[in-house]
C-alpha cells in the first residue's frame, strides 16, 4: 500500500508541476494553452534520449526545460499576435505536430516502438528510489510555486495583469504585450518539460501514445476543479484529478463484476467529466479560485 | 520633431473613413481636432498610433516614417495616445495603473527578477514617488489605491492623462477627453493641458465639445466625412463657412 501511495503521489506531483505551468500561462495571463503536453512530451524525449547517449540526469533536467521552453518561442512569435481562440488551436495543432513528429521519426525516437529502459534518477532496492523521485519532485513544486508567487507580485505581474485588463492600453503606453506573453508561454512550457523528464524518468518507458491531447486536457480539468490562478488551485486540482482517475480503481474492488476491465477506462473518464460539469455548474471559480477576479 | 501626416486614406469596405488627410504640426504645439460624430477622429487617432494601417498615406514623426511599426514602439519614440472610452486597468488600482506605464522597468524581465532584486526594488520605489506625484497632481490622491474600474468616467479620463504621463512623452494624443466628464473636471482638465503644455509637452486633441476645444487651443482643424475642411485660429474656423454647414448644419437645418 505504502508503494501503491508514493507510486500515486509521484504521478500527482506531476500533476501539479503541469497544472502550475498551465496556470502560469492562463491564471495569471489568460493565454488558452491547448498543446501543454507538447511540451511535456518535448521534455520527456530530450531528457530520455539524452540521458542514453550518457548525459548526467541533472543536465537532463536542464536540457529537458530549455528545449520546451525553446519549443515555446517560435510558437509565440507565431501565435501570440493572433487571437485568443486561434492561439489555443494552433497550441493544440502544435501539440499534435509533436506527437507526429516523435512517431515518425524513428531514428531519433524509435517511433512506435518508443523508448525502452530509460535509467531512473535512483537506482536500489525498497522503497527509497521511489521516495527521493517524489522528494525531488515536491522540491521542484515548491520553487515552482515561489516563483509563481514572486513573478505575480512583481512588476511583470502588474504588466501582466494590465495586459489581462487591457492589451491595448499597454501597447498605447509602449510596452509589447507579446513580448511578456511570450515569457509566460516559455516559463510555462519550461515547467511542462521539467514534468515530463520527471515522468520519463519514472516511468522508464516512453511512447507517442502516452501524449494524446487527453493529458491537456487533464491538466485543464485539474486548475478549473480546483480554482483558475491559484497556486492553491492547481495543487488541490490536481490532487483531485488523481482522486477521480485512482478512484475509479477502488469503484472496481467495492463492485466486483459489475465493471470490467475494458470499461474501466471508460468509467474514469467519464467520472472526471460529470465532475467538471458539475463544477461548472455548481462552483465554477473551482475549489479556491477567486470568482470576483476574472 | 513634428508629427506629420501625408494624404492619408482608411477604407473599410467600400466606406471612406479617412479621405485623403494631410496634417502636420510641432509635436511641442497644442491643436484641436473637431468634427462631427462620425468624422472619422478616432479612426484618424488609431492611424496614427499604429493601431488602424491606412489603406494608403503615411505617418511620420520627427522625420522618421512610422507606418511600419507597432503601436508599442510609435510610443516608445515619445507620442503617446489615450482612448475615447478609456482603457483603465480596472482590476489595477490608480497607482498600480500609473506604475504599469513607467517605461524601462528592469521588474518586467524575467531574468532581473529573480538575479538583481535589490535593483528592482530600488526601482520599484523611484517608480512608486513619480506614480505618487502625479497622482497629486491630478487631484487623485482620494482614490489612489481604488481599482481603477470604480472610478467615474472623468476619473478614468485623468488617469489615462495620468498613465500618459508617466510614459514622459514629447507628445499627448487626447482622444475626447471631455466627453461624458462633468463641468468641474473638464476646467480642470483644461488647467492641466494648459500647465503641462507651458512645461513643454505637446497635445493633439480630438473633441466634439467645440467650446472647451476653442479655448484651449490656438490651432484647430475641421474633420467632415474624412477630409479636413479647414484649419487655423479658432476664430477663423468659426467664422467658416463650411465648417459652420458642416458642423451646425444638422443644428440648423
Amino acid at each position: 500500500m505504502e508503494a501503491y501511495l508514493v507510486a500515486i503521489g509521484i504521478i500527482a506531483a506531476i500533476q501539479v508541476l503541469l497544472a502550475l505551468g498551465l496556470t502560469v500561462q492562463y491564471g495569471l495571463t489568460g493565454l488558452i494553452n491547448f498543446g501543454h503536453v507538447g511540451f511535456f512530451a518535448i521534455g520527456a524525449y530530450a531528457s530520455a534520449i539524452l540521458s542514453l547517449k550518457g548525459v548526467p540526469l541533472p543536465l537532463c533536467f536542464v536540457a529537458a526545460a530549455g528545449f520546451a521552453a525553446l519549443a515555446a518561442w517560435p510558437i509565440g512569435l507565431v501565435a501570440l499576435r493572433l487571437r485568443d481562440d486561434y492561439f489555443a488551436i494552433v497550441t493544440l495543432g502544435f501539440s499534435e505536430t509533436v506527437r507526429l513528429v516523435i512517431t515518425s521519426e524513428a531514428w531519433l525516437t524509435n517511433g512506435v516502438q518508443g523508448i525502452p529502459g530509460i535509467p531512473r534518477l535512483m537506482s536500489g532496492p525498497g522503497m527509497l528510489p521511489q521516495v527521493f523521485v517524489l522528494a525531488c519532485l515536491l522540491a521542484c513544486c515548491i520553487a515552482a510555486a515561489l516563483a509563481y508567487r514572486r513573478i505575480a507580485k512583481s512588476p511583470f505581474g502588474r504588466a501582466i495583469e494590465a495586459i489581462r485588463d487591457n492589451e491595448d492600453a499597454l501597447a498605447a503606453l509602449g510596452k509589447d504585450p507579446a513580448r511578456f506573453k511570450l515569457q509566460v508561454l516559455a516559463l510555462g512550457a519550461g515547467l511542462a518539460g521539467i514534468a515530463g523528464a520527471f515522468y520519463a524518468h519514472y516511468i522508464t518507458y516512453l511512447v507517442p501514445d502516452q501524449f494524446v491531447p487527453l493529458v491537456t486536457f487533464y491538466v485543464w480539468m485539474a486548475i478549473i476543479m480546483g480554482g483558475v490562478g491559484r497556486v492553491s488551485g492547481a495543487i488541490l486540482g490536481a490532487l483531485l484529478l488523481m482522486v477521480f482517475l485512482e478512484g475509479s480503481r477502488f469503484l472496481r474492488d467495492i463492485a466486483p463484476g459489475l465493471i470490467g476491465e475494458a470499461e474501466m477506462a471508460s468509467v474514469r473518464i467519464g467520472a472526471v467529466g460529470l465532475a467538471l460539469i458539475l463544477f461548472m455548474i455548481y462552483r465554477p471559480q473551482g475549489l479556491v479560485g477567486d470568482y470576483s477576479r476574472r | 520633431m513634428s508629427l506629420v501626416l501625408t494624404d492619408v486614406q482608411v477604407a473599410f469596405g467600400g466606406f471612406r473613413a479617412l479621405d485623403g488627410v494631410s496634417f502636420a504640426m510641432e509635436s511641442h504645439a497644442l491643436a484641436g481636432i473637431i468634427g462631427p460624430n462620425g468624422a472619422g477622429k478616432s479612426t484618424l487617432f488609431s492611424v496614427i498610433s499604429g493601431f488602424i494601417r491606412p489603406t494608403a498615406g503615411s505617418v511620420s514623426l520627427a522625420g522618421q516614417v512610422l507606418d511600419r511599426l507597432a503601436p508599442a514602439a510609435r510610443a516608445r519614440r515619445g507620442m503617446v495616445r489615450t482612448f475615447q472610452v478609456p482603457k483603465e486597468f480596472r482590476h489595477l488600482t490608480v497607482r498600480e495603473n500609473l506604475m504599469a506605464a513607467a517605461p524601462n522597468q528592469a521588474g518586467e524581465s524575467l531574468v532581473p527578477l529573480f538575479f538583481a532584486p535589490a535593483r528592482i526594488r530600488a526601482q520599484e520605489a523611484a517608480i512608486r514617488a513619480e506614480a505618487d506625484a502625479t497622482i497629486a497632481r491630478l487631484n487623485l490622491a482620494a482614490v489612489a489605491d481604488t481599482p481603477a474600474g470604480r472610478l467615474s468616467g472623468g476619473q478614468k479620463k485623468l488617469l489615462e492623462l495620468g498613465r500618459a504621463l508617466m510614459v514622459k512623452p514629447r507628445l499627448i494624443l487626447l482622444d475626447e477627453p471631455f466627453a461624458g466628464v462633468n463641468p468641474v473636471l473638464v476646467e480642470q482638465i483644461v488647467a492641466q493641458v494648459r500647465d503641462l503644455h507651458a512645461a513643454g509637452i505637446g497635445f493633439l486633441i480630438i473633441e466634439h465639445d467645440l467650446p472647451a476645444l476653442s479655448r484651449l487651443c490656438p490651432r484647430l482643424a475641421v474633420l467632415d466625412r474624412g477630409r479636413i475642411i479647414a484649419d487655423g485660429t479658432p476664430a477663423e474656423v468659426l467664422a467658416d463657412t463650411a465648417v459652420r454647414d458642416a458642423y451646425l448644419g444638422g443644428i440648423a437645418a
